[in-house]
């Protein structure tokens, strides 16, 4: 009985991580239609930022500032959307589909930094020294206020996300995203828009990754590879249903109940030299599970419901 | 109010508009006629800055606009309409024209988490206009149907309805009557005539419907091959040789006569 709550609090809050990180995309992808493909480069750099800032100690890398956690998350915000602004500049004129090929290049330039700055990063041995690690059940109800605190955050971002949908703001983003050149005919000037919604999009994965990073307590570049930290998130976002921030959040508790159910499985049945087709398998499966979804609902588990002013 | 000046664009080999000059006037209900291709929706795309001329110029209020954005050339006063509808699919046509009108403080990201009261209050007065609008082009009954469900008609009224969310100077209507039922129509031709006649606003309109070109609009400029042909007053240029060999056939010709 014990274990299944301890299984649970920890469960909750990796879900409520990716929740974050699904609502970051949504705004992105769902609100305004820019297919960002590299979501673990504003992941990981939000989770470096709060990571520096809030470490303490003698360390080889960056760090050691001794900053409290919450000044970790708005540095990691901070940091993230403006990496976003300058990825944003240079990339958001261009065509949907090249945006999409430009972030899976920065999102590796990203990984390749970490891996192999070491006297910044830490590199692959990974970054040391940062305070607070809640993913630790034994110790004392610590884990539990973590999974209440990440709640609260990923309450937070769900009512900025959602007053921002259902606002002229998210109709404008709308707008752009099912037909730019008439937005742009309409007087909406699309180019700053977008950036905006990049910006506040990333701005969100990066909170995810600060809060990743404190719950964790390590964090190294294997923790951003492109399945956990991209791939899984898009799946996510399209199964829970895109364009509307309860089913990103959807999405992302039930993928990542199915992520962490088959690992238990593959791990239980497969003999231990197999683990890394084990890997393979669990991919294969949430692909399958979301070809299933998507034939099923083809807007997702929650379709969005373009919002109808209410009366008064 | 708007000259154009030898514009020209090319598309790859084809010149879609080949050295076009001819004048909008203020106040007037400028007819733009001429076969299929003549490049009429092209030179109003650059006219509203859908795509920059290769080459000439527009000058708009004494000002040269040659090559400004579409959002810029709206805030200026220029509003189009576009021959085949874009509408925005996954909105409902109510949210279609709510979006439309310029400058709303929900437009800004702060102001709709930080003042929310205000932004509502604003939304109300937009979602009003909208319905009137709505109401005006007999769509009510559609007002929270995804746009992209629309009948053809449909969407093409909500294209003229999302240019009556905005206070503009200059409309540009792109074959407003394609596909709207006789009634309604007529009831647009007014007003578009009780916009020019209270509201001063300028129009230049694009039909191959030439009853509608004849009741509403004065000069007719007549395009083809991406140059003006001819122009003047819908008699004349009904009446001119190259016109009729060029566009409306000497069929046409006996039809609209007969017709007067
Ligand atoms: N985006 C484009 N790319 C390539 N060619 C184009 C483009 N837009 C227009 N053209 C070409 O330019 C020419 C003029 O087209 P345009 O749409 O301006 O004609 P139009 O006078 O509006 O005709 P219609 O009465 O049929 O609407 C056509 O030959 C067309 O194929
Ligand atoms: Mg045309």
């Amino acid at each position: 009985m014990e274990g299944l709550i301890n299984f649970g609090i920890l469960f909750l809050t990796m879900a409520g991580i990716y929740g974050i990180l699904s609502l970051g995309l949504n705004v992105q992808w769902g609100f305004t239609g820019m297919l960002n493909v590299g979501i673990a480069a504003f992941f990981a750099v939000g989770a470096y930022s709060s990571a520096i800032v809030t470490s303490v100690g003698d360390l080889p890398h960056w760090g050691g500032i001794g900053a409290p956690m919450i000044i970790g998350f708005a540095a990691a915000m901070i940091v993230s959307g403006i990496m976003a602004f300058f990825v944003g500049l240079i990339t958001l004129n261009l065509r949907s589909d090249y945006l999409a090929i430009a972030s899976i290049g920065i999102a590796e330039i990203i990984r390749l930094v970490l891996k192999n700055e070491e006297w910044m990063t830490g590199g692959v041995n990974g970054f040391t020294g940062i305070s607070g690690k809640f993913n630790n059940i034994f110790d004392g109800g610590h884990a539990l206020l973590y999974m209440i605190m990440v709640m609260v955050v990923l309450g937070i971002a769900y009512f900025l996300c959602e007053r921002a949908y259902k606002s002229p703001w998210g109709r404008v983003q709308r707008a752009i995203r099912e037909n730019e050149i008439a937005a742009r005919a309409m007087g909406k000037n699309s180019l700053s828009f977008r950036l905006q919604s990049f910006v506040l999009g990333s701005a969100i994965m990066g909170l995810g990754g600060a809060v990743y990073t404190h719950f964790t307590g390590f964090i190294s570049p294997e923790a951003f590879d492109p399945l956990l930290a991209t791939f899984l998130i898009w799946v996510m976002l399209i199964a829970g249903g895109s364009g509307n921030n309860k089913g990103a959040i959807l999405g992302a508790f039930i993928i990542w109940g199915v992520w962490s159910g088959t690992e238990f499985i593959t791990s239980s049945i497969l003999p231990a030299d197999m683990a890394t087709q084990g890997a393979y398998l669990r991919v294969l499966f949430i692909g399958i599970l979301l070809q299933a979804i998507l034939l099923t609902r083809p807007q997702g588990l929650l379709p969005e419901n373009a919002p109808q002013p209410d009366k008064d | 109010m708007i000259s154009i000046q030898s514009l020209s664009k090319s598309f790859g080999g084809v010149k879609a508009v080949n050295g076009c000059s001819f004048d909008i006037e203020q106040g007037t209900i400028t007819g733009l006629i001429g076969p299929n291709g003549a490049g009429k929706t092209t030179l109003f795309n650059m006219i509203a800055g859908a795509f920059a001329p290769t080459s000439g110029k527009i000058i708009y209020q004494g000002q040269d606009v040659t090559g400004l954005r579409a959002d810029q050339l709206f805030h200026k006063g220029i509003v189009r309409t576009f021959q085949i509808p874009h509408e925005f699919e996954r909105m409902t046509a109510l949210e279609n024209l709510m979006m439309v009108p310029p400058g709303q403080n929900g437009e800004n990201l702060f102001r709709t988490w930080f003042s929310w009261a205000g932004v509502r209050n604003q939304e109300r007065e937009v979602r009003k206009k909208g319905e009137e609008v709505l109401e005006f082009l007999q769509l009510t009954h559609i007002r929270d149907e995804l746009a992209g469900n629309l009948s053809g008609g449909q969407k093409k009224l909500l294209e003229l309805g999302r240019t009556m969310m905005t206070e503009a100077k200059v409309v540009l209507l792109d074959e407003p009557g394609a596909g709207v039922n006789r009634t309604l129509l007529a009831k647009l031709a007014e007003m578009i005539k009780q916009l020019r006649d209270e509201r001063g606003y300028t129009f230049a309109l694009i039909e191959h419907d030439m009853d509608l070109i004849a009741h509403l609009c004065d000069p007719v400029v007549c395009m083809a091959q991406g140059a003006v042909l001819c122009q003047g007053d819908f008699e004349s240029v009904r009446s001119n040789e190259e016109v009729l060999e060029a566009y409306l056939g000497s069929s046409a010709h006996q039809e609209t006569e007969g017709k007067a």
